[in-house]
């Protein structure tokens, strides 16, 4: 009886730990790796000349998972595309949304002896010891979209939205529209996130100094449904409103959904003006079908940029400056066109 | 004479205090209450018009009913899931991401190929995320029931993986239903002013409230949550019975999710129905359901969760500082929790008791 328990408990046990093992390996190697493990035998890969062996840059990328949302899903498409066999790389990809898991993947990569580390942290904490460790084995870091807690000497550049200037691109916009009264919705994103402080900030700012109203300032956490309840609230408050401001598409989407509802007429020469952020590929749609009005860009596509930066370097230039701030559109339903639609939409 | 009737509503009065459909009910009182004082046009309700031209009620009121309606569905899954096996599902809003990705997948076929034009009709990917979910449902379940894993532990797995698998289901890809007929579920049916999700959610309730008053569903179920050797002894599976809760709890996560994601016919994986276990499980409690198992009401905890619809809405009507939202709400539930304690409950009702029996004993003596 006693035994027949116990094989039991390991059987539960067993058939659980497989599974837990099973998604974990779902999460981390099922994703796009275009690049098979590294093969060079250890010898030939010299971190100071990493031209040497198959002439191929060897990179380790660190990224947060794909699944995160449909910005990190170009960002790791945008990533996979440029660092392939053609172009001249020889790149491996990790993902987790754990810092600790990704400290993990730097250690493996650099005793792989890597020459690039490519790190989009997970958390701004905990990265001190294993950069220092990357920089006595000669491999040099680079970070993309995210910055981190540590000393600039531990990296060679940083490439980073400006979430505040984001903010002041739309506010910017927003002035110009010079309507007769501001009287906005503010739907703002998970509050204490980088994206939700710098795109409040521009709009706070500005109503502060104009004399804007706020009609209501609300976190819908990123969420269009949530957004769609609070926008309802204020319907049905019946007050007056002329701007939403959602701090990203899905938010923008669940407000329009509620004042369809209500009857409120929105977009270009409409009643209501209607801005988001992210430019998803639907939401620049809704803009240029004029149900939309504006739609900030926050960039996901760093490849381009980390490129530039690893050719540099592979000349033995200098870097002018680590933080290397990217540059992001914003789009004016009035102006957009399909070609944005295609080259911009995530 | 009189003192007898005393005594009746005495006993009455504290006999209603000790029923568990109390608590949502003086919650809703109070809620009401604090809106009169603070505003009463938070009770007005007017006939639209959407931009379809469709006639519609709109109002707090009616956005209580509208938005309450998934948590509702899922409460009185969660009710059956706690009575029988004394665990929660921590897992629905992760099943909830699967079940919308299963129906955008059906609606829009191979992810990238969407144009517009309906794949498939509604209903059948309505009967394919219910099946989806109740494959996963039975899955947690029969890791509690048969290989007496911790709930919390069992549905903790499909917890972690569950947004990964919805976003694995459509490639990633977000396709978006611009057929008006999706919409109907979360929105309006053409000609109905009164929101759609509120009749699926009183479909659901009455569907379940007849199956367990015309079977012994409801008899089992809590049999097996309070003593699960004596229902063994009489005859029961308790595996079985565990094992069906479950399911049945992955079929109310389908509607909640088919209802969800024709809201605003699209989905986002890492966010759609975000914390909603957290206020499923807490309508339960809310509905003074013991969350060890047993005896169960499955109408308070669906008044539960409008509850909690009932306070959001208020604090979104109220301007509350976003920063602050979250406190506001947990200080209200906690007042909830504990008049809802068993302990606070037993000492009102015999304080219900004591104000009265010094009447009758006046009234004896007269």
């Amino acid at each position: 009886m006693k035994a027949r328990r116990i094989i039991a408990a390991m059987a539960a046990a067993a058939l659980c730990s497989a599974f837990m093992a099973g998604c974990s390996n779902a999460g981390v190697n099922s994703q796009p790796a275009a690049s098979e493990p590294a093969n060079n035998e250890p010898a030939s890969s010299e971190a100071v000349e990493p031209k040497e062996g198959d002439g191929l840059i060897k990179i380790g990328v660190i990224n947060n998972d794909p699944n995160e949302s449909g910005y990190r899903t170009a960002n790791v498409n945008d990533l996979t595309k440029t660092f392939t066999k053609e172009n001249g790389y020889d790149a491996e990809f990790k993902y987790s949304l754990k810092n600790d898991e990704q400290i993990g993947f730097a250690q493996k990569f650099i005793q792989d002896e890597v020459d690039y580390l490519l790190l989009s942290a997970a958390d701004t904490a905990g990265w001190d010891s294993v950069l220092q460790d990357a920089k006595a084995a000669g491999v040099k870091v680079i970070l993309f979209d995210r910055t981190i807690d540590a000393d600039e000497s531990l990296y060679e550049a940083s490439i980073v939205s400006d979430m505040d200037k984001e903010g002041e691109t739309a506010v910017e916009w927003l002035k110009g529209q010079n309507l007769d009264k501001y009287e906005i919705i503010h739907l703002q994103g998970v509050m204490g996130s980088a994206a939700q402080k710098g795109r409040s900030k521009a709009l706070n700012t500005a109503a502060d100094e104009l004399g804007w109203t706020i009609v209501n300032e609300q976190t819908a956490e990123w969420s269009a449904e949530k957004a769609q309840q609070i926008v309802q609230s204020v319907i049905d408050s019946n007050q007056s409103f002329n701007v939403i401001y959602a701090e990203n598409d899905d938010m923008a989407k669940g407000a329009v959904a509620a004042l369809d509802k209500a009857n409120i007429s929105h977009g270009v020469g409409q009643d209501v003006i209607i801005m988001g952020f992210d430019c998803n590929q639907w939401a620049l749609k809704e803009l240029l079908e004029q149900r939309w009005n504006y739609d900030g860009q926050c960039n996901p596509f760093q490849s381009s940029y980390i490129q530039e930066i690893i050719t540099k370097l592979e000349n033995g230039e200098t870097l002018d400056q680590k933080t290397i701030i990217m540059d992001e559109k914003g789009f004016d339903a009035a102006t957009i066109t399909q070609d944005d639609v295609d080259n911009y939409g995530i | 004479m009189t003192a007898k009737t005393t005594v009746k509503s005495g006993s009455f009065l504290s006999g209603l205090l000790r029923h568990q459909i109390v608590i949502p009910l003086a919650a809703i009182l109070l809620l009401t209450l604090f809106n009169l004082i603070a505003d009463p046009s938070f009770f007005r309700i007017k006939l639209g018009m959407t931009n379809a031209g469709n006639p519609v009620l709109t109002g707090n009121l009616i956005t209580i009913l509208d938005s309450g309606s998934e948590l509702a569905i899922l409460a009185i899954g969660m009710t059956l899931v706690t009575a029988a096996s004394g665990g929660q599902d921590i897992s629905v809003g992760a099943a909830i991401a699967i079940s919308g990705s299963v129906i955008l997948r059906i609606l829009c076929g191979p992810p990238g190929a969407y144009s517009g034009e309906l794949q498939a009709p509604i209903f059948v990917a309505f009967l394919a995320a219910c099946a989806v979910s109740m494959i996963f449902g039975a899955f947690n379940g029969s890791l509690v029931a048969f290989f007496r894993i911790q709930p919390m532990v069992a549905t903790l797995i499909l917890f972690t993986a569950g947004r990964s698998i919805a976003a694995w289901i459509n490639n990633n890809k977000l396709p978006i239903i611009s057929d008006d007929r999706f919409s109907y579920y979360g929105g309006y049916l053409p000609g109905v002013p009164i929101p759609t999700p509120f009749f699926i959610a009183v479909i659901c309730f009455v569907i379940t409230w007849a199956i367990l008053k015309f079977t012994n569903l409801g008899l089992y179920v809590q049999s097996v949550g309070i003593n699960e050797k004596t229902s063994r002894l009489n005859g029961l599976n308790p595996e079985l019975i565990k094992f069906a809760t479950y399911v049945l709890l992955g079929l109310c996560v389908a509607v909640s999710g088919f209802i969800k994601v024709s809201r605003v016919s699209t989905l986002n994986y890492s966010v759609i129905a975000k914390d909603i276990e957290m206020d499923a499980i807490l309508a339960v409690a809310l509905g003074g359901n013991a969350l060890s198992g047993g005896k169960f009401s499955m109408s308070a905890s669906v008044l539960g969760a409008y509850v909690l619809q009932y306070l959001t809405t208020t604090l979104y009507k109220f301007h509350v500082k976003p920063e602050s939202l979250s406190a506001y709400k947990a200080v209200v539930v906690i007042l909830l929790v504990i008049l809802s304690a068993p302990a606070v409950r037993e000492k009102l009702s015999s304080l219900v008791k004591k104000l009265h029996s010094p009447a009758s004993s006046a009234g004896q003596s007269a």
